[in-house]
């Protein structure tokens, strides 16, 4: 079967130069394809963060800011401010949002600022080479961690839609993954309600989504859909934490 | 009206629509006044979580062509110091006051210089300038406030107004002068939407061949149009001093009470004041410069911009320093006994 779908506009045809089988490429094309089909792209401005999405200002089709490690909440913050009119996203990484940058995203969560944020957990530090994330899980092997993440010295897995989702600011916080068709539908569709927040003025929301890294996990793209599947979802449970006062609604 | 609320009224007079701060003494006059006026004028205050969450706030409006400042004091500015990296790096306009405290550390919370290295060197990593201010009084604080947004958006590069502890803590009167708006290049570069136009993208990442060391021979070039344009200062009775005096900021004024004293009692003695820091008025100094006569940089800091002069007299004339670190505060008496004994020989 050589059937192959265009395309969406907002992202461009270029080469995604990111590793076979990484979450990024999908997720890109899901983000474009809801600013598309919602038609926005022309009110649009993303962040690209510091992490393998670097050139995320390359592949998207709209206004792109490029932002010091971590800070994309607080810059996305003076953006949306100043341009209420705009649709305003960040993309960023687990090291990026989850490590160096909890207090940015904490705080522009508890502001409720208008702004959505996409955040792309891998259990690693992708771009860096595979050391490990706040989001590692117990155990796990990371060019940090060679006997495996050991919590007694190096903490637990971070539950960042959880923590978020405990504050009043947030309007959406979920969790989803890009493991399958499924998944990667619910994606699209807590995408497109994330913008939608946005354009309801209904302030900040968050869509972490557990993404393969085959390259750090030293696995092949299948067998790394499957550790995916059986050990982070293990971790971090799939749902809607938060949604405009229906909190902690949890599936999965 | 406080040193520090005359430069945050200036600043809503200069047409700044969005300020993010995080409060430290002495420099708190400044959020708190915006916080009561500058949404009135339909601008943005916002009291980040912390220095280095609002130089990044400031990026992003400005990223989106606002006019945006913060404000802080020495500790706080060394958080934003890769923040003002960024803003240099991708050629983003924004006005940043340091009204300096005592350090290193937590230091002290009286009036200081010692941040002048970081404010003129760059401060954060990397090949960068920024134009740095150096008011000596309110008048000037209200002036040197309004000309850096224009000087932002001119070269579209971070400002630093550099105050100290005591400055912004000053009232006398002064003239507030009404803003008057250059004019400016439209900023085609902000982002916002890209109706009728290709995306525009906002960066400092240059990672192609070559690409970065260009972007950074663009900025080099933009500093030395600063160096040859905007560089400001003041001299008073130098033109037959044997000794010349180098102070700037607050130190400035010590040193011209104690100058004009001596000048009283027939001493041959001037005073120069850089108003610029970065740009520094090298070429003037030199041209001062010449073997029967003497400078003597005066500093709340162990000595800094003493080498700045060094460089910019480079052998022609002594120059020697005068200092007080740490937050201390030399009295004009003292000093005028210091000049004194230099002029005496
Ligand atoms: C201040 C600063 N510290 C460290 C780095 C180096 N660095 C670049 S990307 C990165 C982590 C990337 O991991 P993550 O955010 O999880 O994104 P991924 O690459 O996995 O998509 C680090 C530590 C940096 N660029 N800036």
């Amino acid at each position: 079967m050589n059937k192959t779908i265009d395309r969406s506009p907002s992202l461009k045809k270029v080469p995604l130069r990111y590793c076979p089988g990484c979450g990024h490429i999908i997720i890109h094309r899901l983000i474009a394809e809801v600013i598309d089909a919602l038609n926005i792209r022309e009110r649009t401005i993303g962040i690209a963060p510091v992490g393998c999405a670097v050139f995320a200002y390359d592949y998207f089709d709209i206004d792109m800011l490029e932002v010091a490690h971590g800070r994309p909440p607080a810059a996305a913050t003076g953006m949306k401010r100043v341009r209420p009119d705009s649709i305003v996203f960040s993309y960023q990484g687990d090291g990026d949002l989850a490590s160096i940058g909890t207090a940015e995203i904490v705080h522009a969560a508890n502001r409720g600022e208008n702004i959505s944020v996409f955040f792309v957990n891998n259990a690693t530090y992708g771009m860096t080479g595979g050391q490990m994330a706040p989001t590692t899980l117990r155990g796990q092997v990371t060019t940090t961690t060679p006997k495996g993440r050991e919590t007694g010295t190096a903490g637990y897995p971070l539950h960042v839609a959880e923590m978020l989702a405990a504050l009043e600011g947030p309007s959406l916080i979920a969790r989803t993954a890009v493991d399958s068709p499924a998944n990667v539908k619910t994606t699209r569709d807590l995408i497109e309600r994330s913008f939608r927040c946005q354009l309801e003025n209904k302030g900040f929301s968050m869509i972490e989504i557990l993404s393969a890294c085959p390259t750090n996990w030293n696995m092949t793209p299948s067998q790394s859909t499957i550790w995916l599947r059986e050990h982070m979802m293990n971790e971090f449970k799939l749902g809607v934490f938060r949604d405009a006062g229906k909190a902690n609604v949890t599936r999965g | 009206m406080k040193g520090n609320e005359a430069l945050a009224e200036a600043a809503i007079q200069a047409g700044c629509s969005f300020y993010a701060g995080y409060p430290i003494t002495p420099q708190n006059e400044i959020p708190e006044y915006l916080s009561r006026k500058l949404p009135a004028a339909g601008g943005t205050f916002i009291q980040a979580e912390s220095e280095v969450a609002a130089i990044n706030m400031v990026y992003g409006a400005s990223a989106c062509g606002a006019r945006a400042m913060t404000s802080s004091s020495s500790p706080g500015i060394s958080l934003k110091q890769e923040g003002i990296s960024f803003l240099a790096g991708a050629e983003l306009p924004a006005v940043i006051v340091n009204m300096q405290r005592g350090g290193p550390g937590l230091g002290n919370i009286s009036a200081s210089q010692a941040d002048y290295f970081q404010a003129v060197k760059g401060g954060g990593h990397g090949d960068y300038r920024m134009i740095v201010y150096a008011p000596y009084n309110v008048q000037e604080l209200w002036d040197l406030t309004l000309l850096a947004f224009d000087k932002a958006d001119e070269y579209r590069t971070p400002v630093m107004v550099l105050g100290d502890g005591i400055l912004g803590q000053m009232m006398e009167p002064f003239e507030p002068t009404p803003y008057v708006r250059p004019l400016l290049p439209e900023k085609t570069w902000a982002l916002g939407g890209c109706v009728n136009r290709q995306p525009n993208v906002v960066r400092s990442l240059y990672m192609a061949d070559g690409e970065l060391e260009r972007r950074n021979g663009l900025l080099q070039e933009k500093y030395r149009t600063m160096k040859a344009r905007d560089v400001l200062y003041q001299t008073y009775d130098v033109g037959d001093a044997e000794l010349i005096v180098v102070s700037f900021g607050i130190a400035a004024r010590i040193a011209i009470a104690a100058v004009r004293k001596l000048r009283e009692e027939g001493w041959k003695i001037g005073h120069f004041r850089p108003v610029t820091l970065f740009p520094f008025p090298e070429r003037q100094l030199r041209e001062l410069a010449g073997p029967d006569r003497r400078f003597m940089t005066v500093e709340l800091n162990a000595g800094q911009m003493v080498e700045d002069v060094r460089l910019a007299v480079n052998g022609r004339s002594d120059v020697l320093f005068y200092g007080r670190p740490g937050g201390a505060i030399m009295t004009p008496e003292e000093l005028y006994e210091r000049l004194k004994d230099e002029l005496k020989g």
